[in-house]
């Protein structure tokens, strides 16, 4: 079973892309099929694993051996990397799915229903993997399809450059994660998982020298490990891929930059929980920048136009909360949002990709409004979707977020008020972000000018059959699962895919944190109405009051202007100093065009001797001799 | 004496190339009967070649197969033999000459018969170069190969071909010239000229210094590493198709497969001594030649400046002197064989159909080739050392095992895998992706059968040796640890002496 949930989506990416002589629909139904095959018995597995407890480890060969550095492809199955197999397949079943309907109009189904399946084997590869380096294959590979669907529509100059610019951006990550990598085999001799984790507590208090700094291992390895975490999660200072990233089709939005695949930087610090528990300093930093993620994300996802980049910096602001969750030891409520959030994200995306759909490809939520009635249905499971991501009472995402607030207040430590703080402020700034996005979108004046509003109509079950499951999900995963997942006896559920060296103390919560963000986030609806909808003027008002504060919000705080003039101007000018000037005008004029023409000078100037004439030879000759003699007279 | 398997794989080649010297050139029609004798030689020996790595023992650190027979007497000896090292150098020449073979068909239209010849005379020489255990020999084998190569470049190359053949030649010879005075000056340590044996006599302290340096000079240039690099990308450009794949594929190799078999065994010392010389030399190649790579607008500029960036990944996995960095850098000088090779016959599918290397001339060609572009992409990625794909192992144990001896060095050289990436994925997308601009483009036909399966036969190998690299770490295994043992052996010896 084990093997098929794992392959059967590559069986679908090769053999589906081959289908398409077969007809285009031939290959959507057996990449779909295939992959919801793999969906299916990864929920039995699961249920399995949490009632049976049947985890265990299948080898399947050995990859590379050179001396004592040996890898193996292999299948570990334990709860954390169960739960990981059902977010990845059931979301990614859904998608192919959806794909069908979505992509209805384009040429190229089979390629991107095979990319696809290809990307959902990357995922699980990544997940099922029991050493670092089966990890990072997964996750090249789970980059190499991101940038292969964002540059799916490669007439677009813009995709092409987004892709680009993501495979990039997450380089940058790998490289720090690669070097964690090194470090990891160089100190402890074996990248397998289990046995790194138990040889970390006897390095805990080693000191290494790195480039001239005296400093902890462990510390280091956590630190470089999150680089790549942060890369693949789109975290602050590596995040500008991800709003890019939405040049791809929306389907894989909602598979790759929402559910699956930027959540695997937060998988990646759950799974090496048994080292980051051993570095304070490693995990405030984690925490640190997943605070500074959230806030940023929802400051700049409050002003932006286009419907799936306020989705996309909403993403990447949740990927914050799950970050500090990690940072302040809370693994598990990590890991709890990021299954949460894979439902009520890929709603929002699937939701807005119905809407796009429908308004021919228009992703401008000024030239939207008013079309609830439209589309019903697409209307409520936006609805559903935003009360999930606000933390409406009772919905999935309010058990998810509260827990990370409250878990992070627990701590009780400074850096853990500060994130519950942040996490509030964020939680109100998230829900008039989101309010914003349903207002301007369904409601108010109906603004498109190339469309009239009696073509809009809702989209074809197709669409909306995975809606409806999402729906489900997004409703019910929080209430249903947290009490494995995060309940009293986390424990039991966990076993020891996770490591929590200090236990949280729940005694005592006090009340009014329980009630802060229910009452924030529900009061946000009624602010939101009347600052979109009824009094716009004053909205106006604002924008120009502020007009600095809204520029550097609208220009997502000029990173992008900022690592164009820092790294890529100077990369490209360094590279064309280094050709022009170092190999054409240095090396190859001193070295081999300069001898030549050396070589081409001085037999000129021998040509000059032979002129023929006897006395130039014989007095030559008279200057040889006399030279000869004199060296011989001097040296004798 | 067994049966000579050693030297029938090395001039089997010049026998296949006398036969098409004595086939008929045909005015106009290609001349068929030369290719198909040079297809068949060359297949002939690739199967050779599989059966001979089929039957090496890899379980013997000794060289196996081996071949005496007196030359000069008392002189030289033609010695040949191999170990795990040789025998996957052999085995990737084999390899690809055949692909070359069946490139021509497409790429060669002038004077086709004496194209062959030269690449089937050039299969001789670079065989023998793995092959010889003598030090002379191996310098005949590896001067011999300029000829032909430079035949190549200076007759069938492009509008600057003489220029770059002769700039190639000079450069290579330059290097060699040194290489021959310190044979001679190890015959006259040493009393031999056996590589074997040298390794027992071992050459004192004090003379190993120099010699190495006579060795690198040499190796360096064929390698080649910076500053002595500006050959290559001149050569590559003016060099027709197969031209450049055995260049980039096979004779770059001899300066790694040199460093190994001769610097590090003949010179220990040395070879510890001048660590840190290949180390920055090799990281300024990595960033430096990786930074040019990206300004290129030339396509095949591009992938040669990447060439000396990868091989720069290469000489620094030999001077770690540790089994990962070692092991990494013979599968990245295979691997890159493999890659290198396919993207210049990707390169060259372009080139003959438009006669244009030039980058902006392209653009939008996945509209028109989208089997040629899916495998341009899975080199692409390969180049970019994307798991997966035979580079990946390759670079990824240079780096581990460089990690272990030099924290900085080993950084550095990952910010080339960057570079890497920006670089080919940059070039992809000017010449694959985009609207269809250029309307010359519009009549071009997608890969034919046979650039077609000599793709596929690549690619399938690229993503075979990066899923199950183990065949190659099992055949070199044993020889890589004999000569690791040997140079800490020799290292700890001094250390103890003093």
């Amino acid at each position: 079973m084990e093997y098929a949930i794992l392959f059967l989506p590559l069986v679908g990416a090769i053999f589906g892309y081959l289908a398409k002589y077969f007809g285009d629909l031939t290959s959507q139904l057996l990449t779909t099929f295939l992959v919801c095959v793999s969906a299916i018995l990864s929920i039995v597995l699961f249920y399995n694993g949490i009632f049976h407890g049947t985890y265990g480890n299948y080898l399947i060969y050995q990859w590379i051996a050179s001396g004592n550095f040996v890898v193996n492809w292999s299948i570990n199955i334990d709860p954390l990397s169960s739960i990981m197999l059902v977010v990845v397949s059931v979301v990614s079943a859904l998608v192919h799915i959806y794909s069908i309907g979505y992509m209805n109009h384009d040429p190229n189904k089979p390629r991107f229903m095979s990319y696809l399946s290809l990307f959902t084997f990357s995922m699980l590869v990544l997940v099922v993997s029991d050493n670092f380096l089966q990890l990072f294959f997964g996750w090249e590979g789970v980059g190499l399809c991101s940038y292969l669907l964002i540059g799916f529509w490669y007439k677009k100059d813009s995709a092409n450059n987004a892709a680009i610019k993501a495979f990039i951006v997450n380089r940058v990550g790998d490289f720090g994660f690669a070097i964690g990598i090194f470090l990891i085999f160089m100190f402890f001799g074996t990248l397998n998982y289990n046995e790194v984790f138990q040889l970390v507590p006897e390095f805990s208090q080693e000191k290494i020298n790195f480039l001239g700094f005296n400093s902890n291992l462990i510390t280091l390895i956590c630190l470089f490990l999150f680089v790549g975490a942060m890369g693949k999660s789109a975290q602050f200072f590596l995040h500008t891929w991800l709003p890019d990233a939405m040049e791809g089709p929306t389907p894989v939005s909602a598979l790759i930059h929402a559910a699956t695949m930027v959540t695997a930087g937060v998988f990646l610090v759950v799974r090496c929980s048994p080292i980051f528990e051993y570095s304070q300093v490693a995990l405030n930093f984690v925490a640190i920048i997943g605070m500074l993620t959230a806030f940023f994300a929802a400051s700049v996802a409050i002003v932006q136009n286009d419907i799936k980049r306020i989705i996309a910096y909403s993403t990447c602001s949740q990927l914050g909360y799950m970050f500090f969750a990690a940072g302040v030891g809370a693994y598990h409520v990590a890991i709890f949002h990021l299954f949460t959030h894979a439902f009520f994200k890929a709603l929002l995306f699937l939701g807005s990709g119905s809407v796009i759909h429908s308004l021919n490809d228009e992703q401008d939520i000024r030239n939207m409004g008013g079309i609830w009635k439209q589309m019903p249905f697409t209307w409520i499971a936006m609805i559903v979707g935003t009360l999930a991501l606000t933390g409406f009472p009772f919905l999935s995402g309010y058990y998810s977020k509260d827990a990370i607030i409250e878990f992070a207040y627990l701590k009780g430590t400074n850096i853990g008020y500060f994130a519950a703080s942040i996490g509030i402020i964020t939680a109100l700034l998230t829900a008039i972000y989101s309010w914003r996005l349903i207002l301007k979108t369904f409601h108010g004046k109906f603004n498109n000018e190339h469309l009239s509003k009696s073509e809009i109509h809702e989209s074809g079950m197709v669409i909306i059959f995975p809606l409806a499951i999402l729906i489900l999900g997004s409703i019910f995963a929080g209430f249903l699962f947290k009490d494995f997942l995060i309940g009293h006896h986390y424990v039991d559920f966990w076993k020891d895919s996770i490591l929590i060296l200090q236990a949280f103390n729940h005694s005592h919560i006090p009340m009014w944190l329980l009630y802060t963000t229910p009452i924030l986030v529900t009061l946000a609806i009624p602010l939101s109405y009347s600052l979109y909808i009824k009094n716009d003027k004053l909205l106006e008002r604002i924008k120009i009051k502020n007009e600095l504060v809204y520029k550097f919000l609208l220009n997502k705080w000029y990173f992008d202007e900022l690592y164009n003039s820092i790294f890529v101007k100077p990369v490209k000018a360094i590279g064309s100093f280094f050709w022009k000037s170092g190999d054409i005008k240095t090396i190859d004029r001193f070295g081999p065009d300069g001898i030549s023409k050396i070589v081409k000078i001085i037999s000129k100037k021998a040509t000059k001797f032979q002129t023929g004439y006897i006395y130039d030879y014989a007095f030559v000759m008279l200057i040889g001799l006399s030279l000869l003699l004199t060296i011989f007279i001097f040296y004798k | 004496m067994n049966f000579p398997i050693l030297s029938s794989i090395t001039f089997l080649p010049l026998i296949g190339a006398f036969f098409v010297l004595l086939t008929r050139s045909e005015k106009g029609q290609g001349n068929t009967g030369a290719v198909y004798i040079s297809i068949f030689t060359s297949f002939v020996n690739f199967f050779i070649t599989l059966f001979l790595w089929y039957t090496f023992d890899n379980k013997i650190s000794d060289f196996q197969f081996v071949e005496e027979i007196s030359w000069i007497s008392g002189f030289i000896k033609f010695k040949f033999g191999i170990d795990g090292i040789s025998i996957l150098f052999i085995l990737l020449t084999a390899f690809i000459t055949p692909i070359c073979i069946i490139s021509c068909i497409n790429s060669v239209k002038t004077r086709l018969k004496e194209f062959l010849i030269a690449l089937l005379v050039l299969e001789t020489f670079m065989i023998g170069v793995f092959c010889s255990l003598d030090l002379v020999v191996f310098y005949l084998f590896f001067e011999a190969g300029l000829i032909p190569m430079f035949l190549i470049i200076g007759i069938w190359g492009g509008p600057r071909k003489v220029y770059s053949a002769f700039k190639f030649f000079l450069f290579t010879l330059l290097g060699s010239v040194l290489m021959l005075v310190a044979i001679i000056a190890i015959y006259w340590i040493t009393g031999t000229t056996d590589v074997t044996q040298i390794y027992e006599i071992k050459i004192p302290q004090e003379f190993q210094y120099l010699l190495w340096l006579a060795f690198f000079s040499s190796f360096a240039v064929k390698l080649p590493m910076w500053p002595v690099h500006t050959w290559l990308p001149d050569a590559h450009v003016e060099a027709p198709t197969p031209g450049s794949v055995i260049l980039a594929a096979i004779l770059l190799k001899m300066g790694g497969y040199g460093f190994l078999r001769f610097s590090i065994g003949m010179f220990p010392f040395a070879s510890e001594y001048f660590t840190p010389l290949i180390f920055t030399l090799s990281v300024i190649a990595v960033i430096y030649t990786s930074l040019v790579a990206l300004m290129q607008d030339d396509m095949k500029k591009l992938i040669a400046y990447s060439s000396v960036a990868h091989m720069g990944f290469v000489t620094m996995g030999i001077f770690t002197f540790n089994k990962q960095g070692v092991e990494g850098s013979i599968i990245q000088m295979f691997s890159h064989g493999l890659i290198s090779a396919a993207l210049f016959l990707c390169v060259g599918v372009l080139y003959d159909r438009t006669h244009s290397r030039l980058i902006k001339s392209y653009g939008g060609v996945v509209h028109i080739l989208p089997k040629y572009s899916f495998l341009f992409m899975v080199f692409a990625l390969a180049t970019l050392g994307l798991p997966g794909t035979s580079g990946f192992v390759g670079e990824f144990l240079v780096l581990v095992g460089t990690f272990k001896v030099n924290f900085l060095v080993a950084i550095l050289a990952s910010i080339g895998v960057i570079l890497a990436a920006a670089y080919i994925l940059w070039l992809y997308k000017r010449v694959i992706f985009g609207k269809l601009e250029n309307i010359q483009l519009k009549k071009i036909k997608d890969v034919n059968l046979s650039e077609g399966s000599i793709l596929v036969v690549l690619c399938i190998t690229v993503l075979f040796f990066g899923f199950y690299p183990d065949p190659l770490l099992e055949t070199m295994k044993v020889s890589v640890d004999n000569l690791i043992n040997n140079y800490n052996l020799e290292i700890t010896k001094r250390i103890t002496l003093k």
